[in-house]
């Protein structure tokens, strides 16, 4: 419950340090500052140490896995104010209410992790994606940007409609909106609840399929990344998605079973899907921002595994993935951020004009590969064993891999444009703390692929 | 003790070499570092104890960072350890643009090589498998030739998409271990699985060793990526990183996945045969000094993946005596190839003729290194091919008798390669060709000595890989 109230109040406090200051480094170092404080007042809930108790009649509820995926999602942020803050007053003027949005979403996120009810999985979204939208649309001259915002919106109503329906039905059959139920008896009296069932929960899952961004429901995404301020997407492909994930996978844990057959076949379909897509398209960009737009939809093909797979194994990978993708991908945007040319070729060069940079993009790149000595690795290797272990079958980890080794293809063009070709890549100035910030969190990247240990030996549940 | 030195001294050699400023330095320092390690390689051979190293790494998964040495694994550490000298001194001379990173990536390869051969963890050998490939990856597509980035590239795709599958293999395995599992090498013995199932398992993780050998016809990354890469890193590449894919075999296949090794014997020495006449037939046709040395490492490599899956222990014998002995050779090869490319500026046999005449010291050198190539007796080439074709022969004996004709062909393109460039009259190249410098005689003459050494007298290498 910590998180959740404490956010929403420092989102309003953000709101207000605007009127007080409009130093942008200070409003920045109230962010940093505020998310400290939220950093700490999850983990004295994750431990027990205080706690703010408010009856929720059962709403909501507080497990180990919700508060670690709420501290990853916090300390992400942190990483990411820290190293893109500054930046944000290239957008827009209006600094002290972009940060308290990302409060606002961080609020609906806490709720997302630790839901106990479909009700309070309808306002998590809706808490987590509506500051998003106006994030989306902060470049208000751009065109680009107001077309993202507005196509971001439209899609996420219409998304959130068909949820609204699927918990409609679910209600309908179940006469609650708790998450965990049993199945009607087969004399039960309420009319082609056979029927309601499974297409309510088609419905969510369609719903939230929307929301992570997995194929054949894309589409939204690389127009809406593209056209967001570089700054904003690297927020909503990174924590956003990530409670996507967290909310897809609580809902359906306890409830796949009750597709039967068809989710055999539903779900390793849309991740083939999802994977095939978003790797081959990758390969054919030429903006680096667009391409990992497309690398985000490929990632999310890796974290469905954990859907897929269900397993212990899979809850601790999903939390261990979430840290790791995040982790490097706001690390890659905040470089890409810094550059005056979004395209491949922008990067030519770059190792030679900036040899720190380029050696961080390289060690985030190659975590997104997942390649060993990198946290990538490990997020990889766990949903890769979590599903071999679940099922026995080969047949989806081949194809996963076999796509891992596409993702190369694409992470790897930057990689050689930044060394291995002639160039002078141009940024824009680039302070030693931002360095500092970019080798601390490499370093934090390598340190979880060498003693993966460290993070894994929260995991266990 | 020893076994975790040979890791450190080059990871640490390799970080300290990225913050040398000036050239000689760093080649003075890189020159040191390599025989330290040397030294502590032929330290471990001596000794019987301390040999292991177990310290606990990931708990949670049930893996540990342990090492081991054994007698191939000694060895093949020898030869990672003699090679890493031998080409410093003989590019001594040499200049590469950004030396400290070039020195430093050579090393952090070396380490990962050396992680492969002593690692007992499957997770901390998967590990180390990929930290090889990263430092040649980058080592390959910033100094290498003209078209470096993209033969590279395909070099990169082909071994990592190799890599993940064998980690597929290995998680399959790691799940079947009793227990909260573990990746020991030791719990993988001791796994016996039924016959299907290792056949999968041996799928995915022969198709990883074979692309690293490379066997036909998964080679076709490795002339390329030969031919493209700085010379010095060709010579790493093919002398010592290709003992990966055999080790590999060696310890992680036989003895786990017996079943699957005897129920595919004859398709993969099939494929192994199949590469060695194929490779030798174009290596004849080649016009590159790179290019021929590199389809020439195609088929010795080809014979020795056969005489392992002869599962006889005479043909093993032959493989495990032969990986370092082709390590040995295939290196001098390379020195001349550099040699010839940075004096005559061409490495093409058309442009090439008379350097004998201009260079005996090298000329003779050369020799002898092109008659360990085809294994002439007195070489230390003639014992390994020697027992891996009696292997062969216990087998079946068409198989080694088809084998043999390449023996037939080496010979062909080795000598032939030996008159194009050393014999004729001199041409405009090779005119104003002076011998070679003292460095490079230095490598060259270890290298021959080694050669004629265990040419004559093979017994400590074989007593050392019982």
């Amino acid at each position: 419950m910590n998180s959740i109230i404490v956010s929403a109040l420092l989102g309003v406090v953000m709101m207000f340090s605007g009127i007080f200051t409009t130093n942008k480094t200070a409003i920045k170092n109230v962010a940093i500052a505020g998310l400290l404080i939220l950093l700490f007042a999850n983990i004295a809930d994750t431990y027990g140490w205080y706690k703010i108790t408010v009856d929720a009649k059962g709403m909501l509820e507080f497990t180990r896995f919700g508060l670690l995926f709420n501290s990853i999602a916090i300390f992400s942020t942190l990483i990411y104010v820290i190293l893109s803050g500054s930046d944000f007053a290239k957008v827009g003027t209006y600094v002290a209410e972009y940060f308290a949005l990302i409060f606002f979403v961080l609020c609906g996120v806490s709720i997302l992790s630790c839901y106990n009810t479909l009700l309070m999985l309808f306002l998590g979204v809706e808490i987590m994606t509506i500051p998003l939208y106006i994030l989306a649309g902060t470049d208000k001259k751009n065109l680009k940007s107001n077309e993202a915002s507005l196509k971001y919106f439209l899609m996420g109503a219409f998304s959130t409609g068909i949820m609204l329906m699927g918990i409609a039905l679910i209600y309908g059959v179940n006469g609650n909106f708790g998450i965990a139920f049993d199945i009607p008896a087969p004399t039960s009296p309420i009319p082609n609840y056979g029927i309601l069932l499974p297409l309510g929960l088609l419905f969510m899952f369609v719903s939230m399929s929307f929301k992570v961004s997995a194929a054949p429901f894309h589409f939204w995404t690389p127009d809406v990344y593209d056209g967001t301020p570089a700054v904003f997407t690297s927020f909503m492909a990174t924590v956003v998605k990530a409670a996507g994930f967290i909310a897809f996978i609580k809902l359906f844990q306890t409830h796949y079973f009750q597709l039967l057959a068809s989710w055999k076949i539903i779900l390793p379909l849309v991740i083939i899907l999802t994977l095939f897509i978003g790797n081959i398209t990758a390969v054919f960009q030429q903006s680096v921002k667009r391409m990992l737009a497309y690398s985000s939809i490929a990632q999310a093909g890796f974290m469905l595994f954990a859907l897929y797979s269900n397993n212990d194994l899979s809850n601790e990978g999903i939390l261990l993935y979430a840290a790791a993708y995040s982790f490097a991908t706001i690390g890659i945007f905040s470089v890409l951020v810094k550059m005056k040319d979004y395209t491949f070729e922008g990067f030519n060069g770059l190792a030679k004009t900036q040899p720190v940079l380029a050696a961080t993009t390289t060690v985030f790149l190659l975590s997104l590969a997942g390649i060993p000595l990198t946290a990538g690795f490990f997020a990889k290797y766990f949903m890769l064993s979590s599903a071999i272990k679940q099922h026995n079958g080969f047949f989806m980890v081949i194809i996963a891999v076999l796509f891992a080794a596409v993702s190369v293809y694409y992470y790897f063009r930057v990689i050689q444009a930044m060394y291995f070709k002639q160039g002078d890549a141009e940024t824009t100035e680039i302070n030693g703390r931002f360095k500092l910030g970019l080798v601390l969190l490499a370093a934090l990247i390598i340190l979880l692929g060498v003693m993966p240990n460290m993070l894994l030996q929260y995991l266990y549940f | 003790m020893y076994s975790l030195l040979l890791i450190l001294i080059p990871v640490v050699a390799g970080l300290l070499s990225f913050f040398l400023k000036e050239e000689k330095t760093v080649k003075g320092f890189a020159l040191l570092a390599s025989i330290v390690t040397l030294v502590v390689s032929l330290c471990s051979l001596c000794s019987t104890t301390q040999l292991a190293f177990s310290a606990e790494w990931i708990p949670s998964l049930g893996s540990k960072f342990s090492l081991s040495l054994d007698g191939m694994s000694k060895m093949l550490c020898l030869l990672n350890c003699i090679s890493l000298p031998i080409i410093f001194t003989s590019i001594y001379k040499n200049s590469y643009k950004n030396t400290s990173g070039f020195y430093g990536l050579m090393f952090l390869m070396q380490a990962g090589i050396m992680g492969v051969f002593l690692a007992s963890d499957a997770l901390l050998f998967y590990f180390f498998w990929e930290l090889a490939l990263i430092p040649a990856y980058f080592l390959c597509s910033i100094w290498g030739g003209e078209k470096r980035i993209q033969v590279t590239f395909k070099f990169f795709i082909y071994t990592f998409v190799g890599s993940l599958l064998m980690l597929l293999g290995l998680i399959y395995l790691y799940l079947q271990t009793p227990g909260s599992h573990s990746f020991a090498y030791n719990d993988f013995l001791q796994l016996h699985l039924p016959a299907k199932q290792q056949a999968s398992v041996f799928a995915l993780m022969f198709i990883a060793f074979a692309i690293k050998m490379p066997i036909f016809p998964f080679h076709t990354w490795q002339p390329d990526a030969y031919e493209q890469a700085p010379t010095p890193v060709t010579m790493v590449l093919s002398g010592v990183m290709v003992k990966m894919g055999i080790f590999a075999v060696i310890k992680w296949i036989l003895p786990i996945l017996p079943l699957a090794v005897n129920g595919h014997a004859n398709f993969v020495i099939i494929l192994s045969v199949i590469g060695m006449l194929y490779a030798s037939l174009i290596a004849i046709k080649q016009d590159d000094i790179k290019r021929l040395v590199a389809y020439s490492s195609i088929a010795h490599i080809g014979l020795m993946c056969a005489a392992i899956f002869t599962n006889t222990n005479i043909g093993i014998q032959g493989v495990l005596v032969q990986m370092f002995n082709h390590g040995i050779n295939v290196i001098g090869l390379w020195i001349v190839a550099d040699v010839i490319e940075q004096q005559l500026g061409t490495r093409k046999f058309s442009e090439l003729g008379g350097l004998a005449q201009k260079a005996p010291t090298l000329a003779i050198l050369f020799v002898v290194m092109c008659f360990a190539n085809i294994a002439l007796p007195l070489t230390n080439a003639f014992i390994g091919e020697f027992l891996m074709f009696s292997g062969l022969f216990q087998y079946n004996v068409w198989f080694a008798a088809v084998a043999g004709i390449s023996i037939i062909l080496g010979a062909v393109y080795t000598l032939n390669m030996v008159q194009k460039i050393f014999y004729g009259d001199t041409v405009v190249a090779t005119d104003k060709a002076v011998d070679i410098s003292l460095n490079i005689k230095l490598a060259l003459v270890i290298l021959v000595v080694v050669i004629i050494a265990l040419g004559i007298y093979p017994m400590p290498l074989m007593n050392l890989v019982k």
